[in-house]
């Protein structure tokens, strides 16, 4: 197994808060890895960070083993990054449709795109129902498929995806997690940022647990969840 | 004559060119949320250059259209590359600064630019040379002229192309893109600097444009000339709703019919207390009334409406 992404002792600092201090992880090609951990841990700031939004204060990003420290943000979905941010960040002004064609912004392949396009409508019919309609009128649930799909849209190598559980309906989630997970079975390598701990950790094969700031535990998804402290932590059980 | 209508073909020609460079302000402002001050004197600059160029073409003789169109096409070129080096010396560096830095700035610039114009083409007015023989044509008791036609035709084929750039191309798709949220356009490989002063670059073009035809109309300009017009342009696309194409375009449309008909009919209604010069009063009332009821402008979507 090859590695796509290596982080080493990454810092990320708002001023004087440290939010990220230090930490080192890495992802193989075709793996599902889960980053989880409390509010506050430190997750966004991470991924954030992977994905070109915040500059890192110090530490390395490699990237098929190159360094992504100082790429600009616009370079880097060409290298084979996608980010599906906190928040979703749909562009609530454009349609349905234009969205998913930012996603594809800097491709060329037309029959890709178009075949992409209908592979994203068939994971989410909903969105084929309101390609018209503009994102800023749809439901949450919806806008994350949108920002998922938009995302997908790009083709990426590694897909970033910041809790995309959030604020949804249980339904919704399953929708969303099934198309994560097909998607990753499918070979697209995918690291998973979830407060939703248990949910997370049933879809990947590794698990890194976030505290503070720092990793604390790294495990197979199988060890986090029979491991006591995860499961008194994070998945409300007594041990 | 039939004023009303003679009052309402002069208002549309003189808001079309207010729509022209009031796109310039609106496409800004909906990218990076500035209100660029120094846009007005672009305008101004493309007016001179494009008088100067006139001015040599028409000492050798040669008339019409076709050196009107000679001057058009310096001035953009001239224009693109000052609006161009506007954005880059003035607001890029002040892009994370907080608001009141760019807004300084650009008052900045509006002034260097007006005291520049000063020392290359001096303090007077100076006249357009008369290139063109401006024929009339009568049309239900009103007068429309020949180079208001053009005016009319060449601001109505410029906004239509703005408006298809914007609304369905995918450099239009990513300027709307990058005015919604500039960080997710990056993630999306938008260049969003490239992507802003490509916007400078299309406003100043239509500006360069509105330059040359506001001197071709009236037949002088200064430099200081930037000033009113750009206050005015501004005004309507703050009418129109500023941050939307189409509310640039209404907003400066309205605001040329309203002031020539306040400017036809104010003395007459009032018994002359209110003379023809208090049209410019009526237009910033209107703009008050509208702000009242409507604060995001007659097209702009409630809350943050942009491009
Ligand atoms: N823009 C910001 N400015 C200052 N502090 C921030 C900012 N964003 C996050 N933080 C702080 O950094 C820490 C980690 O936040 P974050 O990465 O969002 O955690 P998580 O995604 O795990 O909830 C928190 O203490 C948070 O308050
Ligand atoms: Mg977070």
């Amino acid at each position: 197994m090859s590695t796509l992404l290596e982080v080493k002792e990454l810092v990320v600092r708002y001023g004087g808060i440290e939010a990220v201090k230090g930490i080192n992880l890495h992802i193989h090609q075709g793996e599902l890895v889960t980053l989880i951990g409390a509010n506050g841990a430190g997750k966004t700031s991470t991924l954030n960070a992977l994905a070109g939004l915040l500059k890192p204060a110090s530490g390395e990003i490699r990237f098929e083993g190159e360094l992504l420290n100082s790429s600009p943000i616009h370079q880097l979905i060409q290298r084979g990054l996608a980010l599906v941010p906190e928040g979703r960040g749909v562009f609530p002004r454009l349609t349905v449709e234009e969205n998913l064609a930012m996603g594809a912004y800097t491709r060329k392949d037309k029959p890709g795109m178009r075949a992409d396009l209908n592979q994203v409508f068939e994971s989410f019919p909903r969105l084929q129902e309101r390609r018209q309609q503009k994102a800023g009128t749809l439901s949450g649930g919806e806008q994350q498929m949108l920002a998922i799909g938009r995302a997908l849209m790009g083709r990426p190598k590694l897909l970033l995806l910041d809790e995309p559980s959030m604020g949804l309906a249980p339904l919704m989630v399953q929708t969303i997690f099934s198309v994560i997970q097909r998607v990753a079975k499918e070979g697209m390598t995918v690291f998973l940022v979830e407060q939703n701990a248990r949910l997370a950790l049933q879809s990947a094969q590794r698990a890194y647990v976030m505290e503070g700031g720092m990793i604390r535990f790294n495990a197979s998804a199988n060890e986090c969840l029979s491991d006591p402290r995860v499961r008194l932590a994070y998945l409300g059980e007594d041990s | 004559m039939d004023i009303f209508l003679q009052q309402v073909i002069n208002g549309l020609v003189q808001g079309s060119l207010y729509a022209l460079v009031a796109l310039g302000y609106t496409m800004v402002y909906g990218i990076i949320e500035l209100v660029n001050f120094a846009h007005g004197e672009v305008v101004m600059v493309g007016a001179l250059v494009g008088l100067s160029v006139i001015e040599r073409i028409a000492s050798r003789g040669d008339t019409g259209w076709g050196v009107i169109a000679i001057g058009v096409l310096v001035a953009i070129p001239s224009c693109m590359a000052l609006g161009l080096g506007i954005e880059r010396v003035a607001y890029r560096p002040l892009r994370k600064a907080p608001r009141l830095a760019p807004l300084i700035s650009a008052i900045g610039v509006s002034i260097a630019l007006q005291q520049m114009a000063a020392l290359i083409w001096g303090r007077n007015y100076l006249h357009y040379p008369d290139v063109l023989s401006n024929p009339q044509f009568h049309i239900g008791g009103a007068v429309i002229t020949q180079v208001q036609l053009v005016i009319l035709a060449t601001t109505g084929i410029l906004m239509l192309l703005t408006w298809l750039i914007v609304q369905k191309t995918a450099l239009g798709r990513a300027m709307r893109a990058s005015a919604q949220n500039p960080s997710v356009a990056g993630l999306m490989g938008v260049n969003v600097d490239r992507i802003i002063a490509l916007t400078f670059l299309m406003g100043s073009g239509l500006a360069a444009v509105a330059g040359v035809l506001v001197g071709t109309y009236y037949g002088v300009g200064n430099h200081t000339m930037g000033f009113m017009l750009g206050l005015k342009a501004f005004t309507a696309a703050v009418l129109g709703g500023i941050g939307s194409l189409g509310g640039a375009m209404l907003g400066g449309l309205l605001l040329g019919v309203i002031e020539n008909l306040g400017a036809g009919y104010l003395g007459s209604v009032t018994n002359g207390t209110i003379g023809s010069n208090y049209s410019d009063v009526l237009a910033f009332l209107m703009l008050i009334a509208v702000l009242v009821l409507r604060p995001s402008g007659l097209m702009g979507e409630r809350g943050s409406e942009k491009v």
